[in-house]
């Protein structure tokens, strides 16, 4: 690792102090190679510590300590592939794979402590690549090396998180050595507030946190209204169930926030920020309030930043807990220390937000967006993404989202792509299709406020105003792919029973609407359902969108008005054939053993309700009685012994049994 | 909204339409405030003119058309715009109000004051499972003793499904005065006052408070915390509030 | 004075005891006692001159506090909507069993809270179950019946993994 001298990092006072320091630092860099292991949550999550300890421990026996510099970086997006390590090795350290052929970019999967020193070995030291250890592309299973080459990422744009892979994010050194702050710069030294707004409006950036607002023109509406301070605030509340881009994000490189944040900041004319963090996110938490302090350090938050005469600081609030907290006005009184209840916006928060001030908004991903508009140009930004956006921000959707490709794909993570690519080309380029050779099914975007949309909307480009038709949203970002395993009126259920118990509770509308719909959801999935139970969810749907206060309340219908809209056959089947042709519905299915079952009597230790009955080597039998569904035997049995069975169907026999 | 937009905008007056009628007003005035006034039959749970307007009940919901988007909203906590136009009684108001009735009368079923509100607006049965709850959660209880008594006994507990008013954690109220302003302003009389000679009881609020008599005439007029909470706010000497009403009008 | 006092004078100080400050406060004193006690919150309510209806709904509104002792490990499972196409229900309904007790709730021994969270983001690898800021990924049904039980042996010394 880098030696890093707390001492040394000294108040810029300069465009030209921060200029030198980033021409110290580029010149400063070595070519030694660099292993880059991801550190984010998702690797953590799988062990990849216990990997980096045995880098270190390894190198310092292998005596390469000083010759090589491991980089803890943030999420590189492939979390299912975790722990992920690449190679980033210069020209004449390329590893040449087994047909001899160079690499410089060499992708690690599924990394093990045990395999740390053969990694070393091989390709640092001989220059080869462990070919047992690479990569296998989910379709044909052949090997790819480069990183870049593999489908999940070769089919991506990666702009915002570009870097991730790259940088240690608890280091500001590494953010400004690539570039870092140069955007601040060129704001500072070639444009003025309302120059640096216009750019933004003419780029047709829109809010990523799901509203898609044209953030350039909540910034003007900012600035020119009227009171003092105005506050700029960073959303990180990513409270969407299935997403979690914004954390990746903060986590992995915050100060691309930060800047965003003080250009932001210096356009409107605002002098105190906040970013407000989900609790459940410690490491994201952790990493901003470290880039928080470095940029203090060097000066590039506080008082007159760069000699320019701007000052502004930063706060981090950590959120409670709540979901309706990623509400912008809910947000701003959860910051004043009151509970999270959203307010009537008639006048909006750009006018009269946080502590009644002049307030701007904007979500993570937004905010990061920031400095590649103003780095690269508004020509180059609007080349990518849908629509014209030279008459107004409105007319499309410019740049890049990420997406978190989750559920029952083959290839599951954080991916970034062009605005306007198909959901197919997410779903089967860069996920590599459904998982086990299902059906799919659908693709829920959105989250709790978003939809369901079904194969037939596959060719659907990706885009805020494509998705609000289709009957769902852009949302923050999840994408959870469902195949024919997943029963869509559960799904709907799942959502209602999270947002009745995330309301804030106060309109009538949202808090017993939802509640109303749950119970006849709920109805519905334990086979009690009712004809007419649609129309009313439908009617119901319609009041709790129109008559609620806030976002949560006016979309909180759409997981069911969009499942009833493309799989109301779904609903049907459930109410008036009683079965769940997804098998997934506990009223209305049963756990049944067939022929295959060779008495191996795995299930009946297991079953939790000892309600299996059956002898060592004899056919077992499940007591329906007693059952509780609770799907042990089913997950627990080797042979393939037991049906899942709905409505009149009956448990294989025979050859059938066995022909699976 | 600060002080000075508030003053400011309450000086200005706006021209909107109601219906089709054209009316002036006060920026800034709570809409409902306004159409009330204007004798307009609207129905509302949670709003009171002592109090802040809430918008928690739902059922004061109007169409309001503001340039070229037109929405649904509550009133009472809409500040009158010029140029707005508004719809009281439209075929979509009227839809989603009676299925605000229904939701209402599926969580407090027994309330004879719901009831015959509802009933008002043709809605006499709900097509929801009944929760048979008492509260309808409005927070009139709750702003009144904060905004009018200034006592802050009560509060909004948890979120969601599981929200409640209430004392904190569910206990008898420690500090609940027993002026019984929240009793008197309870659309839906689940908040019950017990009076006996010595003592108030409020008894959502498990609170018993002792009366004070009147020095001269013997008669319990008040429970004495009432009164100290009148002495605080008004400094007035305690020697006043040991009279009744009544008594402190005769002069010596 | 007592030492819930003592403490949450503390961290009242911190934040210049402004009213702010509260849901800070009060999450330093979730991350420093494990749930927030009655006599902590009325200090604060006391310090903070803020009234307890107040401190008492902010602290039964988000649900990272606890108005109760949590067990000695916290076991968070997820229930975003990734995990819930993968099945995190069962999950859930396992470790309830399992455990012989219900969400919110800890065992008698104080050893396990067991909490559903709405999404932990780390969907890539669900179902997910997190213990005391610790991720098991990719669990199942019979993963889940012997969780428990690992995390005991671990905490006796057992390295099993």
């Amino acid at each position: 690792m880098e030696p890093r001298n707390e001492a040394t990092r000294q108040v810029l006072t300069s465009v030209a102090d921060l200029d030198t320091l980033r021409t110290n630092l580029t010149g400063k860099q070595d070519d030694r190679p660099i292993i880059a292991l991801c550190a984010g949550t998702g690797c953590r999550a799988s062990g990849c510590m216990k990997v980096a300890e045995q880098f270190e421990k390894d190198l310092e026996d292998m005596k390469l300590t000083d010759k090589v510099r491991v980089v803890h970086t943030g999420c590189h997006g492939f979390c299912e592939q975790g722990p992920l390590v690449v190679f980033r090795l210069g020209k004449d350290q390329a590893a040449a794979d087994a047909d001899g052929t160079p690499h410089t970019n060499v992708f690690y999967p599924h990394v093990k402590p045990a395999q740390v020193r053969e990694l070393i070995e091989s390709n640092i030291q001989q220059h080869r690549t462990v070919d047992k250890l690479l990569y296998r592309e989910p379709k044909q299973k052949q090997i790819v090396v480069e990183e870049n080459d593999i489908p999940f990422y070769k089919h991506q744009r990666r702009l915002v998180f570009e870097l991730n892979g790259l940088i240690d994010p608890t280091s500001i050194e590494d953010y400004i050595s690539q570039g870092g702050y140069q955007a601040l710069v060129k704001v500072f030294t070639e444009q003025d507030p309302e120059g640096t707004i216009d750019q933004i409006i003419k780029s047709g950036l829109r809010g990523r946190g799901g509203g898609g607002y044209p953030t350039g023109l909540k910034w003007k509406q900012c600035r020119e209204a009227e009171g003092d301070p105005k506050y700029v605030i960073c959303n990180a509340d990513e409270g969407d169930p299935g997403a979690f881009m914004d954390r990746s994000v903060l986590e992995g490189n915050p100060h691309s926030v930060i800047e965003g944040m003080i250009i932001g900041s210096f356009a409107i004319g605002a002098h105190e920020g906040y970013i407000y963090v989900r609790n459940e996110y410690p490491l994201a938490v952790l990493h901003a309030t470290i880039a928080l302090e470095q940029a203090e350090k060097y000066g590039l938050l506080g008082d007159n930043i760069l000699g320019t005469g701007h000052s502004f600081r930063i706060k981090i609030n950590r959120g409670g807990g709540a979901f309706v907290c990623g509400e912008s006005t809910a947000l701003m009184a959860s910051i004043e220390g009151f509970v999270g209840e959203p307010r009537a916006k008639h006048i909006h928060t750009v006018e009269s937000g946080l502590f009644d001030k002049p307030t701007d908004l904007n979500n993570v991903e937004t905010w990061a967006n920031i400095p590649i508009i103003i780095n690269r140009g508004v020509d180059w930004y609007t080349s990518i993404g849908t629509g014209d956006v030279s008459k107004s921000p409105w007319g499309g959707s410019k740049g890049t989202k990420i997406f978190s490709l989750v559920g029952k794909v083959k290839s599951t993570g954080l991916v970034e792509i062009p605005m306007g690519m198909t959901l197919r080309e997410i779903v089967e380029d860069i996920g590599g299709g459904v998982k086990d050779g299902k059906q799919f099914k659908a693709v829920q975007t959105g989250g709790p406020s978003g939809g369901c949309l079904p194969a037939s909307k596959l060719d659907l480009p990706v885009d805020f105003d494509q998705l609000v038709e289709a009957g769902s949203m852009m949302g923050s970002g999840g994408m959870i792919v469902m195949d024919e395993d997943n029963c869509m009126v559960d799904v709907a259920r799942y959502f209602l029973d999270f947002l009745r118990g995330e309301s804030c509770g106060k309109c009538v509308t949202c808090r017993e609407g939802i509640d109303q719909m749950y119970r006849i959801v709920n109805r519905i999935c334990e086979g009690n359902g009712r004809p007419g139970d649609i129309e009313l969810l439908e009617e119901l749907g319609e009041t709790v969108k129109e008559g609620s206060l806030c976002a949560l309340g006016q979309t909180a219908p759409n997981p069911v008005l969009s499942t009833l809209r493309y799989f109301r056959e779904e609903y049907e089947a459930h109410i008036y054939q009683k079965t769940c042709p997804a098998h997934v519905c506990q009223g209305l299915i049963r756990y049944v053993i067939n022929d295959n079952c060779n008495g191996c009597h795995v299930c009946y230790k297991r079953c939790p309700q000892q309600c299996i009955t059956g002898d060592v080597k004899g056919m077992h039998v499940i007591d329906q009685a007693s059952c509780i569904k609770c799907g042990i035997c089913y997950q627990s049995c080797k042979f393939d012994a037991i049906d899942v069975l709905t409505g009149n169907e009956q448990p294989r026999t025979g050859a059938a049994a066995t022909a699976k | 909204m600060t002080a000075d937009i508030a003053t400011q905008a309450q000086q200005e007056t706006v021209t909107f339409t109601v219906n089709g009628k054209t009316m002036q007003g006060r920026r800034g005035d709570s809409l409902l405030k306004v159409l009330l006034h204007e004798g307009y039959d609207i129905p509302h749970l949670c709003y009171h003119e002592a109090v802040t307007a809430y918008g928690s009940c739902r059922l004061c919901l109007v169409e309001v058309k503001k340039g070229r988007k037109t929405k649904v909203t509550t009133s009472c906590n809409y500040p009158l715009m010029d140029g707005i136009e508004v719809t009281t009684n439209s075929e979509k108001i009227r839809k989603h109000r009676k299925v605000v009735f229904e939701l209402l009368l599926a969580q407090v079923p027994n309330s004879p004051e719901l009831q015959s509100m509802a009933a008002q607006y043709g809605v006499t049965d709900t097509r929801f499972e009944k929760k048979y709850q008492d509260c309808i959660l409005c927070g009139l209880c709750e702003r009144v003793c904060r905004e009018v008594v200034g006592v802050n006994a009560l509060g909004f507990m948890g979120r969601g499904v599981e929200k409640d008013v209430g004392a904190p954690f569910k206990q008898p109220s420690k500090t609940c005065i027993g002026c019984g302003a929240c009793v008197y302003v309870c659309p839906v009389n689940c908040i019950k006052e017990e009076q006996l000679p010595t003592k108030r009881t409020i008894v959502r609020w498990e609170r018993n408070l002792p009366m004070q008599t009147c020095k001269r005439c013997g008669y319990p007029f008040a429970p004495t915390y009432q009164l100290l909470q009148m002495q605080k706010q008004t400094g007035l000497p305690w020697e006043f509030f040991e009279l009744c009403p009544d008594c402190r009008d005769v002069k010596d | 004075m007592s030492e819930i006092q003592t403490t949450v004078d503390s961290i009242v100080d911190q934040y210049q005891a402004d009213p702010t400050g509260l849901l800070s406060v009060l999450q330093d004193i979730q991350a420093k006692m494990n749930y927030l006690p009655q006599e902590a919150l009325e200090r604060v309510s006391e310090r903070m001159k803020v009234p307890m209806p107040r401190v008492a709904g902010l602290a039964t509104f988000y649900s990272a506090f606890s108005l109760k002792p949590r067990g000695r490990r916290v076991i968070n499972v997820c229930m975003g909507t990734a995990c819930h196409v993968r099945g995190a229900p069962l999950i859930l309904d396992t470790l309830e069993r399992k455990l012989g007790i219900g969400i919110d709730e800890t065992t008698s021994d104080g050893e396990f809270t067991l909490l559903k969270v709405g999404c932990l983001g780390a969907c890539a690898l669900g179902p997910i179950v997190e213990v005391n800021g610790e991720i098991f990924g990719q669990m199942t049904v019979t993963k889940a019946d012997k969780l428990p039980d690992k995390l005991l042996k671990e905490d006796r010394g057992g390295t099993e993994k």
